[in-house]
């Protein structure tokens, strides 16, 4: 299975730490008066995975589509694996969005094609290429279904899939499961765990979730409320194999790194 | 990703609506949705009859709608059909010219944004004209023949269509276009996958209000100047005071609408099949 999913990934060679994937250098953002990020650097290795949280309205999701491309800077820079214009993001970055934004006249396989579709593979093979993969999303036997027919957690894995097959080197996660209950959020947050686990790319997820971004990430970047500044950035590397999430999320060290997470927040 | 994340199944992912739920029959849903309708357009038909019958109305005045029954047996062969089929040619030409040009003219001015706001404000301003002062017109231009009544028709279905078509294009969810451009989209296929997919139910429904305008259309270019089909029937009957027939040749002309606006909802159904509408023609 895991051969299967590595066989999505993109050229990228091999594990982390092979340089810088992204560096913010003192990027700043405003929409009209209001400022939405301010002097915000850091850096993120390659193959990494960071968890961006803060309080709503810090500029989060704003930081994101800065880096994917979606909107230009107004001071500082963003390189993302050397490129640094809008357009040159644009096309290492894969974005998850918060709604899962499945398109209802398509077909949940339909929508999982869409990426490579647009690169111009015909749909016969999109299809053929994206198929075996339902089985290890456990979405087996509903390639065919639209998606008003799929539950919350399902759609949601669903948009994964159609982001994971953009075979982009980095991955946005926008909230990803902001809009599940929380009990469907808890076990899709385990099973995203895992599903990370094999992809070596490099993940910026931005939650307003302080044990998700503890659990799903190495790295945790702390930010202000608006103007969205760097608060601090805490190594949450945890040992989360073998283990579950509630075996994670309830040991002291899981504990000590959310108290230290919240008080930054606060 | 391991076994243990793929295979366990999670208790509350099922879907929330069964993909082979079983609906009510055709005609308990023609029933459920018609029933009140049908039941008060009898009652409409009897206070009508019985209305014409007490007061004694001179038939030349006032058709009662067993007059009207009695024209369309009397005068089907003779009157009603022969001009029944041009007035149907009439309206379905002029219809599927409005659409395609409607479409077509949607889709452009939604794609070069220049051309957009050049011609969306005079068209607009050119409805403002009524087409009824066209007919003659149009009539002198192009004769006495199908194709100013195709021309009128075309023209009073036009604006529904191009108006819904590109609100609809224009209100797509911006968040789908961003997504689709993380995902290497051209602005083709992201017309082609996302605007105009989106855009459908909408220029459905502008389909929909031009087909009650369809059969409008027709009756202004045949009273502007024929010699055959209904609005053409009602115009010479008049001066001969056959109410009945009158009333007989605009049941047709209303039952022609009806039929394009069904066309246009079954065409919707097939196209769309992901809008739920809640039963509604």
């Amino acid at each position: 299975m895991g051969e299967q999913l590595v066989g999505v990934q993109s050229g990228g060679s091999g594990s982390v730490g092979t340089g810088v994937g992204i560096a913010f250098d003192q990027v700043g953002k405003a929409f009209g008066d209001v400022v939405a990020l301010d002097g915000v650097t850091f850096e993120i290795e390659r193959h990494s995975r960071i968890g961006i949280v803060g309080p709503s309205g810090g500029g989060k999701s704003t930081l994101l589509q800065l880096t994917a491309g979606l909107l230009e800077q107004d001071a500082g820079s963003i390189n993302v694996e050397g490129e640094t214009t809008t357009q040159g993001r644009l096309s290492r970055c894969a974005m998850m969005p918060q709604r899962d934004l499945l398109l209802p006249w398509r077909t949940a396989l339909d929508n999982a094609t869409i990426a490579i579709e647009n690169r111009g593979l015909s749909k016969k093979d999109a299809r053929a290429k994206t198929r075996p993969f339902f089985e290890h999303f456990g979405l087996a036997k509903f390639e065919d279904v639209r998606p008003d027919a799929l539950s919350g957690g399902m759609r949601q894995r669903v948009s994964f899939l159609r982001t994971l097959m953009a075979e982009k080197d980095i991955l946005l996660l926008d909230e990803p499961f902001g809009a599940l209950d929380s009990i469907t959020r808890g076990q899709m947050q385990e099973w995203l765990l895992r599903a990370l686990g094999d992809v070596p790319r490099t993940v910026l997820l931005v939650t307003h979730d302080v044990d998700e971004a503890l659990l799903l990430s190495r790295t945790v970047v702390v930010m202000s409320a608006r103007p969205g500044r760097v608060v601090t950035v805490l190594d949450a590397d945890l040992r989360t194999e073998g283990l579950s999430r509630r075996e994670i999320v309830t040991s002291p060290e899981f504990i000590e790194l959310k108290e230290s997470a919240l008080e930054a927040i606060e | 990703m391991n076994a243990k994340a793929s295979e366990q199944p999670v208790a509350d992912e099922m879907p929330a609506e069964a993909p082979t739920r079983k609906r009510p029959s055709a005609w308990v849903r023609f029933w459920r949705n018609y029933a009140l309708a049908i039941v008060f357009l009898i009652a409409m038909l009897v206070i009508w009859q019985l209305w014409i019958k007490i007061f004694d109305v001179p038939k030349y005045l006032f058709a009662s709608p067993t007059g009207i029954v009695t024209s369309l047996q009397k005068d089907w062969s003779r009157y009603l059909a022969p001009n029944l089929w041009p007035t149907v040619s009439e309206v379905v030409v002029g219809f599927a010219i409005s659409v395609v040009a409607g479409v077509g003219l949607a889709i452009v001015l939604h794609l070069f944004t220049p051309l957009r706001r050049a011609v969306y404000p005079l068209l607009i301003g050119s409805q403002t004209i009524p087409i009824v002062v066209l007919a003659p017109i149009l009539v002198i231009l192009l004769g006495y023949g199908l194709l100013p009544k195709v021309v009128i028709v075309a023209l009073i279905c036009f604006f529904p269509i191009v108006v819904n078509g590109l609100d609809g294009l224009r209100l797509v969810d911006d968040d789908f276009i961003r997504m689709m451009r993380t995902l290497d989209a051209t602005r083709w296929s992201i017309f082609r996958k996302v605007e105009f997919p989106g855009a459908l139910p909408s220029i459905f429904s502008g389909m929909r209000v031009a087909a009650t305008f369809a059969a409008i259309g027709a009756v202004f270019g045949e009273w502007a100047g024929s010699s055959q089909g209904l609005g053409y029937l009602i115009q010479a009957s008049t001066p001969n005071l056959q109410t009945a027939r009158i009333f007989a040749a605009i049941l047709l002309l209303t039952l022609i609408a009806m039929a394009l606006f069904g066309l246009v909802s079954l065409l919707e159904r097939v196209f769309c099949p992901w809008v739920s509408r809640g039963g509604a023609l």
